[in-house]
């Protein structure tokens, strides 16, 4: 895929993500002429883009769309649920024609053809309509009546087209000359007048001769439509901005066109010249007033400032109007704003960021190492400057690791429109509420986050909420509510998702979880611990299995995702009140708060916020593995025995007391070597099936060590226990506690 | 490379041959008194073996992972790899650095061996095909026999032997027999 190809597919995406949620807005509000103007443009952009990358298939369909969305900004089709759906659907179209432009295909394959051409004739059907459905809603002007007043001794050329034209600057580079553009236009009708705009062309030092700076203020009679003079311009659709006045067009018009030109600090005589409301006669007599009102002449009206505003002595004489020489000085203010808010954003290619955070965890590893060789040498003032050093280093991280976080609210918006299509299939009425969309959160986070969410906002409105009846009856309102929330929380981003539905039904989940053999019939269990079986593999409750959910796969791998992310997920609910789903996550996957503890020569690192405290052990006189810890049985895991390390432990041991899940154990450890902030390296591929352990780091010394699981590892020692004990009885069903 | 070296007319076809097959440049070494070579083109770099982190519940064939400039490398025993012991450490073991291509990345792997003797190039009418048994390695590990000065070399085919997809399934059995193992054991 080339530049432009990928540069037009990701704008494109922006485009559709606007336009959907444009769409979206239209149903709630069908009237916003601001909106629908919007969602036209978006495709539009992406219409122009198309036909730029040569990509046909593309193009011809967003015709169609905007044929339809053009109707609806002209208000010759009122907005209905039906064009809604419709042209939702004719997004997605949009994006999986991306998507077969961005996988570098040439053609899409016959299933999407025929959707497309589906979606075509449903369009059609609707623009064939028009006539019956005719809604008209003017285009409101303030004072559309008012024509412009033409003075003696001049002019004012609006029986004629005119055309605003500004290239952009890699017009010549793209092989375009501006120049032939006029030439054809000449062939269209009689240009009258034509002025060049040069107030884009930087100073000489500043300038790229490859860039075209200028644009063009043209007057054409012609009888050609707009389309056809539009499509004078066609090649340069995308890189030019092109507006089109109709002649004898109405003040309105002018004024917004004024406001539309892109050039700043202008004069208001050459604005109101150049929109072609006024000629260079009116001008110039205008001018000619302002210096006689001046005591002395001026030779040169750019050289001393004018003692009356020029625009008020055009106003004196009648020449223009008043909206309009407004309109002229609110964009001279205007321009100076805009400037300052464009200028915020920078675009970078990710890769480019991981880049810059390996590199910084690099020098994290190797600014420890510095550290530990500073303090055996004993020299303060060394010791001093790497301590420095090593201070500096960690805010670099820190802002480097800032640089890739995002906020959460662009997923979070993305379920918009899931929660309105879903909610349409299961002919239900349900409300999304977002809140704490500002959230920042790691990239990669973000990334992996989505489909895990979807899963648990699709329960939700699948499981959770009821029918409109049954809500009715249980006295809820009939309308469904979901909502997503997020928030920091010492170090952790914590997503809730909460629905205001049934709840889990306590009963049916022990049944369900005794009938698949997860849990004995006589086992007694708390209310959270019922509640969370259903991320049990396997496990569904849904008594229909329903095209959305229920297939009994998605809270297991729900919850295998978000503890990849070493996140965690729990669930909280009241019957017949709703339930929510919590979801904690680490701010970031590349650094890790560790406990260094050692086992024979090997270092291992405990994740710090698992660690609960550290206890010495004595003599052990039992080989059973618990201790009594203030009153709890306490069970641990031997990292020696575990790990199959040979030779005799140390006559000290100590536990690191951990907890993660509501769950307390202690690892046994040769000693303890204090707090550890470093870089995660993942093993890789090769160590994917290993339990128990989550990654690699790299020590100040240069030596690898491991990164504890502790979840996974408890987890797994449980299981392999629980097997071993149940084999050696034979009869798996006699095992009871 | 090989283009580079290989300028002599006479030897276009070898080149010819050998460019389908394989590159005609080998990295030889000993491992247990027997010679192996690996083609050059997979061989990033030579370490002197050292700074060693063994991984606990892993099988025996894979040794560790080292810190290669800040990058965390798996080290593969290629004598336990094949069936055999576990290599002892000597004066001379080095760790050859071996790029991987898989599907989608490349992966850096370390490979043990007792010593590094030389670079060798081998011409394709030098390689004979492996022997369908008696080599006491798995056939499709090798890639030839390559004739040197009347002995043979075993030549691997490294994306056989340290086929990374093949390992992870290793691990992953190695996993759960350990677990088993270990649940006897205590």
């Amino acid at each position: 895929m080339d530049e432009i190809t990928s540069v037009f597919v990701q704008e494109s995406r922006e485009q559709l993500a606007e336009m959907e949620a444009g769409l979206l807005r239209l149903e709630q509000n069908p009237d916003d002429r601001d909106n629908i103007n919007a969602i036209f443009r978006a495709a539009h952009t992406i219409k122009g883009g198309s036909g730029v990358v040569e990509c046909h298939f593309i193009e011809a369909f967003t015709h169609h769309v905007e044929n339809l969305l053009d109707k609806l900004r002209t208000g010759d089709l009122a907005v209905s649920g039906e064009i809604a759906t419709l042209l939702l659907e004719c997004c997605d179209q949009m994006l999986s024609l991306l998507e077969v432009l961005a996988a570098g295909v040439d053609a899409p394959d016959a299933e999407l053809t025929a959707r497309g051409e589906s979606l075509s004739e449903r369009l059609k059907t609707f623009l064939a309509a028009d006539g019956k459905a005719a809604n008209t809603l003017p285009l409101a002007s303030d004072d559309p009546a008012v024509e412009v007043e033409s003075s003696g001794g001049g002019i004012v050329l609006n029986d004629s087209w005119h055309i605003s034209v500004r290239f952009g600057e890699n017009v010549l580079r793209g092989g375009m000359d501006p120049l032939s553009f006029i030439r054809y236009l000449a062939t269209l009708g009689e240009i009258l007048d034509l002025e060049t705009i040069t107030d884009a062309m930087p100073a000489a030092a500043a300038m790229d001769p490859e860039s075209c700076y200028i644009g063009f203020e043209i007057q054409l009679q012609t009888r050609s439509s707009k389309a056809d003079i539009e499509q004078v311009f066609d090649f340069v659709r995308d890189e030019c901005e092109l507006r089109i006045l109709a002649p004898n067009s109405k003040l309105a018009d002018y004024i917004k066109h004024i406001q539309e030109l892109p050039e700043d600090e202008m004069r208001i005589g050459e604005i109101l010249v150049r929109s072609g409301a006024l000629t260079q006669a009116e001008l110039e007599s205008g001018l000619k007033d302002q210096r006689q009102s001046s005591p002395e002449p001026l030779p040169d009206e750019e050289e001393a400032p004018p003692s009356q505003p020029l625009g008020e002595i055009l106003i004196d004489n009648k020449v223009v109007h008043q909206e309009v020489v407004n309109a002229a000085i609110s964009k001279q203010a205007q321009v100076s704003d805009k400037k300052t808010k464009e200028a915020r954003l920078v675009r970078v290619q990710a890769d480019k960021l991981d880049q810059l955070i390996d590199l910084v965890g690099e020098l994290v590893i190797a600014g420890a190492s510095a550290n530990l060789l500073a303090q055996k040498s004993r020299q303060t003032d060394l010791i001093e400057a790497t301590s420095v050093l090593s201070r500096l280093v960690e805010d670099i991280r820190d802002s480097a690791l800032q640089l890739r976080m995002v906020q959460i609210g662009e997923t979070f918006n993305r379920f918009n429109r899931v929660v309105r299509d879903v909610a349409k299939e299961l002919g239900k009425e349900i409300e999304l509420f977002i809140s704490g969309a500002e959230t920042e959160l790691d990239k990669t986070v973000v990334e992996k986050i989505g489909d895990p969410l979807m899963h648990l906002v699709r329960n939700s409105l699948d499981h959770g909420i009821e029918p409109a009846a049954l809500r009715l009856e249980r006295g809820k309102p009939a309308c469904g509510r979901v909502a997503l929330n997020a928030y920091h929380d010492s170090g952790n981003i914590v997503i809730e998702i909460s629905d205001d539905g049934g709840g889990l039904n306590k009963a049916k989940i022990t049944a369900k979880a005794i009938e698949r053999g997860l849990i004995q019939p006589d086992a007694t269990l708390t209310e959270h611990d019922i509640n969370n079986l259903i991320f049990e593999a396997g496990f569904s409750t849904a008594d229909k299995v329903s095209n959305l959910s229920g297939r009994g796969v998605g809270m297991d791998v729900v919850r295998r995702n978000i503890q990849a992310l070493r996140g965690t997920v729990d669930v909280r609910s009241v019957e017949g009140e709703g339930s929510t789903f919590t979801i904690r996550l680490p701010l970031t996957l590349a650094i890790i708060d560790g406990f260094l503890v050692g086992v024979d020569k090997a270092a291992y690192v405990i994740p710090l916020d698992t660690v609960v405290e550290c206890i010495e052990v004595g003599a052990q006189a039992s080989d059973r593995n618990f201790l009594n810890l203030r009153g709890e049985a306490l069970p641990f895991i031997r990292l020696r025995e575990l790990f199959e390390v040979p030779g005799a432990p140390p006559p000290r041991e100590s536990i690191v007391v951990v907890q993660f899940a509501g769950q307390r154990a202690g690892i046994v450890v040769d000693q303890l070597m204090g707090e550890f902030q470093t870089v995660i390296k993942p093993l890789g591929v090769m160590f994917r099936h290993l339990r128990g352990i989550g990654g690699s780091t790299i020590l100040g010394s240069g030596e690898v060590a491991l990164i504890l699981d502790v979840a996974a590892l408890v987890h797994t020692v449980t299981r392999s226990e629980q097997q071993q004990l149940l084999t050696d009885r034979g009869h798996p069903a006699a095992v009871t506690h | 490379m090989g283009q580079i070296v290989q300028t002599g007319p006479a030897r276009t076809g070898a080149v010819v041959a050998a460019a389908s097959a394989a590159p005609a440049q080998y990295l030889t070494f000993t491992l247990g008194g027997e010679m192996f070579g690996v083609g050059i083109l997979n061989v990033k770099e030579i370490i002197e073996f050292g700074n060693l982190t063994e991984i606990p519940m892993m099988p025996a064939f894979i040794r560790g992972v080292i810190n290669l400039r800040g990058a965390v490398v798996p080290v593969i025993d290629l004598t336990a790899r094949f069936g055999g012991k576990s290599t002892e450490v000597g004066r001379r073991t080095c760790i050859v650095i071996i790029e991987v291509p898989d599907e989608e990345a490349r992966h850096d792997i370390g490979i043990i061996v007792d010593a590094v003797s030389e670079v060798l190039e081998i011409a394709g009418s030098e390689i004979e095909p492996p022997p369908s048994f008696g080599a006491r390695i798995r056939a499709d590990f090798i890639q030839g026999m390559g004739k040197v000065a009347g002995k043979f070399v075993i030549l691997l085919e490294i994306n056989k032997v340290l086929s990374v997809e093949e390992i992870a399934l290793l691990t992953g059995s190695e996993m759960t027999a350990e677990a088993t193992a270990q649940a006897s054991g205590g």
